[in-house]
């Protein structure tokens, strides 16, 4: 009898909603903490105290914040493409979400162990551009439709090298699957040996999400806030949970391409207790702190000086070093041996 | 049972999609459409167990390609009923070629072209070796024809756009890093009650030095 019910469609489907949910309410508290935790580390940096008055030590801003914003009115400007200018939200924060199905917490924790996990991944991370180009073309106003074009040619450019710098990964691990390639980490993180890459993926992840110092698609002291000007109310804060939410998951994807996943940095008695997923947690924390700590930090880049990075330093630059990864793999014979998966 | 209920539907969006990128009246939709009937191609190809192929199809085409043709086709600036009055006009010349490409279609699959053709035994290697393995021996010439293809057409498209003009300021990296500190500043003390243009020499040669070395002050 209970054969039968595990093996029925209705109990998977049931197990699958589950893990979704799982998945899914952590991450949102996270992204409505992330905010917070914006605020305050950029406040303290810049000597200030950010929001420290809702809840103790300023806990219940971000449940303020999303308040006050499903409060507000959902304004459709009159010259908007109403259909498509609802949908770009959407789209964004829906994108933030799925790609999460293919990342792994810890040793078999994940929704769908896929093959092509990485691709998936950086499939669906090169989709986001469609919500911000829709945003900024329904909106129907010039402050919109510039910050689109930049964050298009912004995202296509820094996709490349961020390509590239995969293959120099993959090159390694000899499989597309994210699992395998965490425990190829085992003995030594790839941040490493290609630290390089290590580097160039961090900054291409922040020209990806739009964030400082590549924040021009919404540089606000030229475009006003850019693709997402017209937007108010809760089309808004879907926006602004998706940017969140995709900062989170280009952290979990530096975190297992680069930082070991689940794995601790050592194999030693009190590391290796704390189970998988803490430490998982914890990277992806260490490294949304670097994005804070360079927001905070750095100037804005001119967008000359944007594309020069990617195209004229970056590519030739990641480009050169898989020739190099790969010609040195070969010369020790250290090319990984393909798994059968 | 599942497997032929989502063939059905990717299809049937995908064919829907497809009709709609001709239909639409504004081109943006088209293009959006476009995209949907991609994805759906994506969905079909998972169906067979090509799940390579399904985001290849994805990265390049819906991530880069499309992205760049809406990028086109947003920027364009289309009188639309204009558009509908050639409709007429093109229409038996999109008939023509609509009917030789269907005439191919049922020409292929009614013909002998896939008689002995069917779906490849699944495999226990993944398809990404499955492909490797073919692509870089068997077929490793054609492979790098076609990257010499793309690179020409890379060539071309670079040759055909860019345009040395005159009078544009641009930031030379190099020549900014190369300026030692003597030649760009200069410490002076000012005397209270002087003013600073009686002891300008100094900071006019400075200020020279700068828009020369193309700096963007």
């Amino acid at each position: 009898m209970i054969d039968l019910l595990t093996h029925s469609y209705v109990v998977n489907v049931a197990w699958i909603l589950a893990q979704i949910l799982m998945v899914i309410g952590p991450l949102l508290i996270a992204v409505a903490y992330l905010t917070l935790a914006e605020r305050r580390v950029i406040g303290f940096m810049q000597l200030r105290k950010g929001p420290n008055v809702v809840g103790p030590f300023g806990l219940f801003q971000p449940f303020a914040d999303a308040l006050k914003l499903m409060a507000k009115e959902t304004i459709l400007p009159a010259g908007a493409n109403k259909v498509v200018f609802l949908f770009a939200p959407m789209l964004t924060f829906i994108l933030a979400i799925v790609a999460w199905a293919v990342i792994p917490f810890g040793e078999g924790l994940v929704i769908a162990d896929i093959n092509v996990g990485i691709l998936y991944l950086f499939a669906i991370s090169s989709l986001g551009v469609y919500g911000v180009i829709m945003a900024g073309w329904a909106s129907n106003s010039k402050y919109a439709f510039l910050g689109a074009l930049r964050s298009a040619a912004q995202m296509v450019s820094y996709e490349v090298s961020m390509g590239l710098v995969i293959i120099n990964v993959l090159l390694c691990v000899g499989s597309l699957n994210l699992s395998a390639i965490v425990e190829a980490q085992r003995d030594m993180w790839f941040a490493l040996p290609l630290l390089p890459m290590f580097v160039v993926f961090f900054i291409s992840t922040l020209a990806e999400t739009n964030r400082a110092p590549f924040d021009l698609p919404e540089g606000e002291s030229e475009l006003v806030a850019g693709y997402f000007v017209e937007y108010s109310s809760m089309s808004f804060a879907l926006f602004f949970l998706g940017e969140y939410a995709n900062m989170i998951l280009m952290s979990s994807m530096t975190v297992v391409l680069f930082m070991g996943g689940w794995l601790p940095p050592f194999d030693i008695f009190p590391l290796n207790v704390i189970p998988g997923p803490i430490w998982f947690i914890l990277k992806i924390m260490l490294v949304l702190f670097v994005f804070l700590w360079v927001r905070a930090t750095t100037p804005r880049y001119r967008y000359d000086q944007l594309m020069r990075l990617g195209w004229k330093i970056f590519l030739p630059f990641s480009l050169l070093y898989v020739v190099a990864t790969a010609g040195f793999l070969l010369a020790t014979d250290r090319l990984p041996t393909i798994m059968a998966g | 049972m599942i497997e032929a209920l989502f063939f059905y539907l990717f299809a049937g969006i995908m064919l829907a999609s497809g009709l709609m990128v001709v239909v639409s009246r504004n081109p943006v939709y088209s293009v959006l459409f476009l995209i949907l009937a991609f994805f759906n191609a994506a969905g079909l190809f998972v169906l067979i167990g090509a799940e390579f192929l399904a985001m290849l199809l994805v990265v390049v085409y819906v991530g880069a390609v499309a992205v760049l043709f809406l990028f086109v086709v947003m920027m364009l600036d289309i009188n639309f009923s204009e558009m509908r009055a050639g409709f007429q006009k093109y229409l038996p010349l999109g008939l023509i070629v609509g009917g030789i490409l269907v005439f191919e279609l049922v020409a292929a699959m009614y013909g002998d072209v896939f008689k002995g053709a069917t779906l490849p035994e699944a495999m226990d290697i993944s398809n990404t070796r499955a492909l490797g393995n073919v692509i870089y021996t068997k077929y490793m010439y054609l492979f790098q024809v076609a990257g010499l293809i793309l690179l020409v057409a890379m060539i071309g498209a670079i040759s055909l756009t860019m345009r040395k003009r005159e009078g544009v300021r641009r930031q030379s990296v190099a020549a900014q890093n190369l300026r030692s500190r003597a030649e760009t500043v200069e410490v002076v003390s000012v005397p209270s009650g002087s003013s600073p243009e009686n002891l300008s020499t100094a900071a006019v040669k400075s200020t020279k030095t700068t828009s020369r070395n193309g700096g963007n002050t």
